[in-house]
This record gives structure tokens, C-alpha cells and sequence, in this order.
């Protein structure tokens, strides 16, 4: 498959187009000019173009959206940058990341928003949108300047992985984000619960001695921040759940009119307790893979709608952070490339339809960050072309990524990006 | 969805089921674990000659690669390796590059290029035997001396050994396990010796907070109350309890607990008369277990000390023997390719 440049035209013939409504058709021709999507169907098809693309046997869908991704820039670069790592999202399908604030020094502030835009207008293969921190420092303890950020261009606030440090701040946090329509992003962890453990407190921990994260270090933070998000009016986007409480909890609180989303990394759909069995510190992760159960709770929850999205949470590291006994490795696994391969598994056996994977990867995700990603006249030529049974198989060498702690490496893996568009830009081409 | 084999065999065992590293119980059939006992039988003899060595460990370097402190556990482990005629070196890891910010990875490599062929493994941290395990040059055995509250297997098999010396068999033995069961690293390796063996019943005597969850998916019932767990018990094990542990609200005193889990004379008397008493050291006297019992009759603590030399020279002789077969049959492995 070969694609041109942003200024030719494009034509797209063959495959299959999840449109982002929500449903799958044939393909019936679609026509990119200036980095818009200007025709679909026998116009498309009837029309000149410098460039064609033959997509048979492949699916056209909108670009993925990430609402939680690590570039590492600034500050980190030994373990990533922007270039790299909006790379890797475009080898993954991605076309837009939400770029986490964990960064040195942390997005707390517009001049650091605006340095992450510029290093993304500069090198970024994709669209990234900053999210800012919502505490100074994350420190979880005093607010950050929110309309500042907001201005500078944060799409949503939150605390990266750490904690608020009480409930009072985070009902402050909660009213203040509130006042701007700041939608606020919470990984739910009662801190005081979780203390030192670094996986979840089950069958693996007990047998294996490693320090352990009970289920209610999450769901009692769930409870805490709903109830919190329903007396302040905030926007409230729970991002990562681990268990099958906190999806029952969530779709709860939206019958009593809660504004609440969420996402769930695919890890976390894929993966139990078990893969920490032979201490692999590629999966050591927060919040830490849980049971069999809670994996079929959280697919349930995709395919029910209750989850929007699906996130990657990618975490690239550097070899260090990783090679070490398990419990001092840094959590995280680099994710971004093996987000969709892991996901059409998941539709392969049965548990989560095509239609909700591709829906829970550009509409759910898209919803919360105000975009509207759909395949139609107009819209912006954002889209990732893939072939759903074609194989590939991650190991060091074909993983764009610095971090190379990816699931599944040396395993095949069926799903295979093969082209990837930005504003009609190709930005992944497979085999190029 | 299996990302990995879970197994631990996949490192321990050669893939003609013998030892290479020893560094958990899990996976090793009674058949192994047998074996273990009787080659540590074997070697009791030795150290009751007047010459006690062997030479099935000459011209070979052991290392004792101690990240935590320990000086039984230490001293055993170079008694066995020497009576197996080892050259030993003992590393005091607290003084040395890993606490001038080494990685465990570079140490490692430090230790290799010295030519050593097994490496005795201490660590606080769970894992850490399987991580050196994983990341050592093929031909160097690890061996596991405790791994945080992961697994103590050496420490095991010594008990196991003591308990078949005094009952015989395992077979309708009923076993209770005392104190803090959520850090022990020896508790878990206990309970998983016992079941493969073939003990009718481990019990585990605990408050709540000094239990792991679902403690009872290892193979043991949970008893909240020592008189009751002390009916019908052929062998009691008491834990240390670490004094720190009486800090965020894990226990309320010491005195307390001595009085609901310390073992004295009274709660002795409730379990079979041939009860055995075992400690795997050092005992706190007055807080797990008091001084009549301690040094009582039935009291089998020194034993297993000593059988802890013999238990660690079987380990140490069997693991150096898998590596060595391993190292056969890949060499056969390529001459034949070669032909």
C-alpha cells in the first residue's frame, strides 16, 4: 500500500468503513483533497486523483484517540520523546494522543503546555493535546493555575498516576475545574489503601509474597470521587479502571445523572494477575492487572457502553527502569503499537465486538475530548487503515517505541496498521 | 489470555526434570522433593566424621550473595558448600556497590567475570532468585536462602526433613503453622513441602492481620483460635514474629499476642503428646513461644539446624549435578549437529 503527501488527492477504493458512527459497510469509494475527507461514494469513486490507494481486505476507520499517553518530552528523555513516541502512536493507528502532565517539569503551567505544542507542531507525527496537572507539581496538595492552562490549551485536567492528598482537596479541585468546564481525570486510588503494594492483592500475591493493592484501594476512591463529582456539577472522566466494581458504580451514578465517563487500558481487558506468575516486570503496571473476573467485567463494560474508551496508557521506559527484581521495576508497559492486535484478540474470541472495540478507540474517547471523529464530507482526513487478520510480531527491533517492555514481544500478533493518516498526511506506512 | 509461562520449571528444572537453580517449591513433585530428603539423609553421616568433607563441590566457587542480613541461614550455607569442598566467598552486599547505587544487573556481571559457579541468593525483595535466575550466564546455579515473603525452600525442606526423622512419614500428619503468616517467606514455602508430601492437614493459626488474602489457596484451613487449632497436631510450627510489625496497626502489643498465640505448656498439652515443636529461629522467648517449651522435650529446634547443613549440601551437590547435565547434553546436542 503506498500513499502521497498532504497536498495530493487521494482516493481510497476496497475494504471495509467503520464510518465512527458506530457501523461497518463496504467501502464505497472516499476521497481525500487538502487534508479533508471531500467525497464518499460513486463521486469519490467517478473522480481523478494523484493517488490511489487500494484498501481491500483492510478496515478504514477514523485515527484512534489516546486519552492517556506518556511522551516522556520534557524532561524524560532517556526513556522517550515526541518524536518517538507520536511515532510509535501513529505505527499504533493513532492519530490523536492526550499527553499525560507527568513530565519534568511537570505540565503544571501555560509555558509548559505550550512547549509540549510547539515539540508536537515541530516532530509530532500525530495530533497531541495536553492534559494539564491539576495540582501544583501533582503534589496533590495546592491547585494549578486551570484557566491558564485552559487557555494555553489543555483539553482536560488531572493528577497523572498520584494521588489528592484528601477528600477536601478534591472536592476543591473538583469546584474550581468546575468553574472553567474543565472536564477532570482521576485514576481512583485510595492512596492509604494501596500504600506500598505494587500488584493486586489476590491468588498471585499470596502465593508469590508480593506486596498487593486491594480491590478497594480503587473502589472506595470510585465512590468517593462520584459522589464528590455529583454535589460539584464537575465533568468527571475516571480514567483506568481495574475492577468490575467500579463499572457497576459507574453505570450507577450515570442513572442518577452523574456526569461521569471512563476508560480502561487494554491491558487491563487482556491480561490478569496471572502474567505476574513468573515475576515479568513487563507487567508490572498501575493499577495492577487483576482477576479473571474483573477482566470479563471491564470487557462487559466496553461492550455495554459503560466504558467510553479504550486507552493505551502507554509507559515507555528505559532498560533499567524495567531490569531489576519485580518490586523495584517501575510500573508501565509500552503499549501504544499493540493497542488494536490485542483488541481484534479480544473480538477473535468472542468477548468485544469490532464495532465497540473501533467505537471505544475514536467516538467514546473522542466525546471527552470534544472531538468528532467520523469518516463524512468535511471532516478532517484523520483515519488508519488496517488489516484485521494480517500478522506481525512485536520484538525489539519492529517496535517504534523507545520503551521495548511490550506485551506479547516475540509472540505473533494479528491486526496490522498499515496505513495511517493525519489531516490527509501519510504519517505510518506500512512496509514504506 | 497467557502472556507468559507462569511456571517456575521453565528456570529450575533441567529439561530432564532435574534441579539447575533452586528457587521455589512450586512445581517440584513429591518424587524431587523426596529425592531432596534423601540425598540430605545421605549427608548427615559427613558431618559426624571427624573429617567432615566431601569432594563433590572441589575446584567449584560458590558465592554467597547476601542483599539481607543473616547469620544462621548464612553459616549454613557455607558449611554445607564447604564440607562439599567449595571454595566460598561471602559477599556483605550492605557494604558493597549496590549500596553505592549498582544495579543487581551489574553486580551480577561483576560476579560472572569472576568465574563463579553458583550463587546463594538473600534478598528482601520477592523475585529477586528468579530475576538473577533468568538474567545469569547458563551453567551458573542460583540458589534462593529467602526472597522477601516470597519462598525459603531450603528452610522448608530442612523442616520437612526433621519432621520425617520424628514421624516416620507425612502421610495422616496434622500440621499447624503459628504467627505471622502474611510476611513468611518460610510459611508459604512449608505449606506448599507439606501438601506435596503428602500431610493430611496444614492449618495456619493466625489473627486476621497477619493473614494474606485467600491464604487458604495455598492448601490450608485458616483457625482464628490456637486452643482449637492446637487439637489432634502432630507437628506445630511457630513463626518469628518480627517486633516492627507491631507498628500500623497489624497487632495491638507483643503481651497480647503471647497470650492469644504464644505457645506455653497449657496450649501444648492440647495437641497429641508426640507433638513435635519446631522454630525455624531466632526465637523471640516471652513472645512467640516461652522458654519450658522451647527447650522442652518435645522441642525439636537444634535439630533443625543441623539438618539445615544437610539440606543445603543435597541442594547445592543436585542443582551443580543438573547444571552439569544440562552442559552434557547441549554439548551432544551440537557435535551431533555438527555430524
Amino acid at each position: 500500500m503506498k500513499a502521497g503527501s498532504q497536498d495530493k488527492s487521494l482516493k481510497i477504493t476496497g475494504g471495509t468503513l467503520f464510518d465512527g458512527t458506530g457501523t461497518e459497510s463496504d467501502n464505497p469509494g472516499l476521497l481525500i483533497k487538502e487534508g479533508k475527507i471531500v467525497a464518499i461514494g460513486a463521486e469519490a469513486i467517478s473522480a481523478d486523483a494523484d493517488q490511489n490507494v487500494d484498501a481491500s481486505g483492510c478496515v478504514i476507520a477514523p485515527g484512534f484517540i489516546d486519552l492517556c499517553c506518556n511522551l516522556r518530552e520534557p524532561g524524560n528523555g532517556q526513556k522517550g520523546n515526541i518524536a518517538s513516541e507520536t511515532l510509535a502512536a501513529a505505527h499504533g493507528g493513532f492519530t490523536t494522543v492526550c499527553a499525560s502532565p507527568e513530565t519534568s517539569p511537570v505540565n503544571d503551567s501555560s509555558a509548559v503546555t505550550h512547549l509540549i505544542r510547539d515539540g508536537a507542531s515541530s516532530r509530532g507525527s500525530v495530533r497531541v493535546l495536553p492534559v494539564g496537572a491539576i495540582t501544583r507539581g501533582l503534589d496533590g496538595e495546592l491547585l494549578s493555575d486551570l484557566a491558564g492552562l485552559k487557555n494555553a490549551g489543555c483539553v482536560a485536567v488531572s493528577n497523572g498516576s498520584r494521588g489528592i492528598k484528601n477528600a477536601r482537596i478534591l472536592r476543591r479541585c473538583m469546584a474550581y475545574a468546575q468553574t472553567f468546564g474543565l472536564t477532570v481525570m482521576f485514576s481512583p486510588e485510595n492512596q492509604a489503601l494501596a500504600a506500598d503494594g505494587y500488584a493486586h492483592d489476590g491468588q498471585v500475591t499470596t502465593r508469590l509474597g508480593l506486596l498487593g493493592i486491594p480491590e478497594v484501594a480503587e473502589t472506595a476512591a470510585v465512590m468517593e470521587m462520584l459522589l464528590l463529582a455529583e454535589e460539584t456539577g464537575v465533568k468527571l472522566h475516571l480514567s483506568q479502571l481495574s475492577s468490575g466494581r467500579s463499572v457497576e458504580m459507574v453505570a450507577d451514578a450515570r442513572k442518577r445523572g452523574v456526569q461521569v465517563t471512563a476508560d480502561v487500558a487494554m491491558h487491563q481487558l487482556c491480561f490478569t494477575e496471572e502474567a505476574l506468575a513468573g515475576f515479568d516486570s513487563r507487567f508490572h503496571v498501575r493499577p495492577p492487572l487483576r482477576s479473571e473476573a474483573d477482566r470479563q467485567a471491564l470487557v462487559a463494560g466496553v461492550e455495554a457502553g459503560v466504558i467510553d474508551a479504550i486507552v493505551s496508557q502507554h509507559q515507555p521506559h528505559d532498560t533499567a527502569a524495567k531490569q531489576a527484581p519485580l518490586p523495584a521495576t517501575e510500573p508501565g508497559l509500552s503499549s501504544i503499537e499493540s493497542v488494536l492486535s490485542l483488541g481484534l484478540e479480544l473480538v477473535q474470541s468472542g468477548e468485544l465486538s469490532r464495532e465497540r472495540l473501533l467505537a471505544a478507540l475514536t467516538l467514546g474517547p473522542g466525546r471527552i475530548v470534544g472531538l468528532s471523529p467520523e469518516l463524512a464530507p468535511g471532516a478532517s482526513a484523520d483515519l488508519c487503515i488496517f488489516h484485521p487478520t494480517a500478522s506481525w510480531q512485536p520484538c525489539e527491533q519492529s517496535l517504534v517505541s523507545t520503551g521495548k517492555h511490550a506485551p506479547l514481544l516475540g509472540r505473533p500478533l494479528q491486526g496490522k496498521v498499515e496505513l495511517t493518516l493525519v489531516a490527509g498526511r501519510p504519517v505510518w506506512v506500512a512496509n514504506a | 489470555m497467557t502472556a507468559i509461562d507462569p511456571s517456575p520449571n521453565h528456570l529450575q528444572l533441567t529439561r530432564g526434570g532435574q534441579l539447575r537453580h533452586f528457587l521455589t517449591l512450586d512445581g517440584l513433585n513429591r518424587e524431587l522433593l523426596t529425592d531432596i530428603l534423601d540425598t540430605a539423609d545421605s549427608f548427615i553421616e559427613v558431618g559426624e566424621r571427624s573429617i567432615k568433607k566431601v569432594p563433590l563441590l572441589r575446584g567449584r566457587t560458590v558465592v554467597n550473595l547476601f542483599f539481607e542480613s543473616s547469620t544462621r541461614t548464612r553459616s549454613t550455607f557455607e558449611l554445607a558448600a564447604k564440607r562439599l569442598s567449595a571454595d566460598v566467598l561471602n559477599l556483605d552486599i550492605s557494604t558493597s556497590a549496590t549500596s553505592k547505587g549498582e544495579s543487581l544487573s551489574d553486580t551480577l556481571l561483576n560476579l560472572e567475570a569472576m568465574a563463579s559457579d553458583m550463587f546463594v541468593v538473600r534478598h528482601s525483595q520477592s523475585g529477586a532468585p528468579h530475576f538473577i535466575a533468568d538474567n545469569v550466564t547458563p551453567g551458573v546455579a542460583i540458589i534462593n536462602a529467602g526472597d522477601g515473603r516470597h519462598a525459603h525452600p531450603t528452610q522448608a525442606m530442612l523442616d520437612m526433613l526433621t519432621i520425617r526423622q520424628h514421624k516416620g512419614s507425612f502421610a495422616g500428619l496434622k500440621v499447624a503453622i503459628v504467627g505471622d503468616i502474611l510476611h513468611s517467606r518460610v510459611a508459604r514455602s512449608q505449606i506448599r513441602a507439606l501438601n506435596e508430601l503428602g500431610a493430611e492437614e496444614v492449618r495456619v493459626i493466625a489473627p486476621g492481620t497477619l493473614l494474606p488474602r485467600d491464604v487458604e489457596d495455598l492448601g490450608c484451613t485458616v483457625e482464628y483460635d490456637m486452643a482449637r487449632g492446637m487439637r489432634d497436631l502432630d507437628v506445630v510450627i511457630m513463626l518469628r514474629l518480627q517486633k516492627e510489625r507491631m507498628e500500623g496497626a497489624l497487632l495491638p502489643s507483643e503481651r497480647e499476642f503471647y497470650r492469644l498465640y504464644g505457645l506455653n505448656q497449657d496450649k501444648l498439652a492440647l495437641a497429641k503428646p508426640d507433638c513435635i515443636v519446631m522454630h525455624p529461629g531466632p526465637i523471640n522467648r516471652g513472645v512467640e513461644i516461652e522458654s519450658a517449651v522451647a527447650d522442652g522435650p518435645q522441642s525439636v529446634i537444634l535439630n533443625q539446624v543441623t539438618n539445615g547443613i544437610a539440606i543445603r549440601m543435597a541442594v547445592m551437590s543436585m542443582a551443580m549435578g543438573g547444571q552439569m547435565a544440562e552442559r552434557q547434553q547441549k554439548q551432544m546436542e551440537r557435535e551431533g549437529g555438527r555430524a
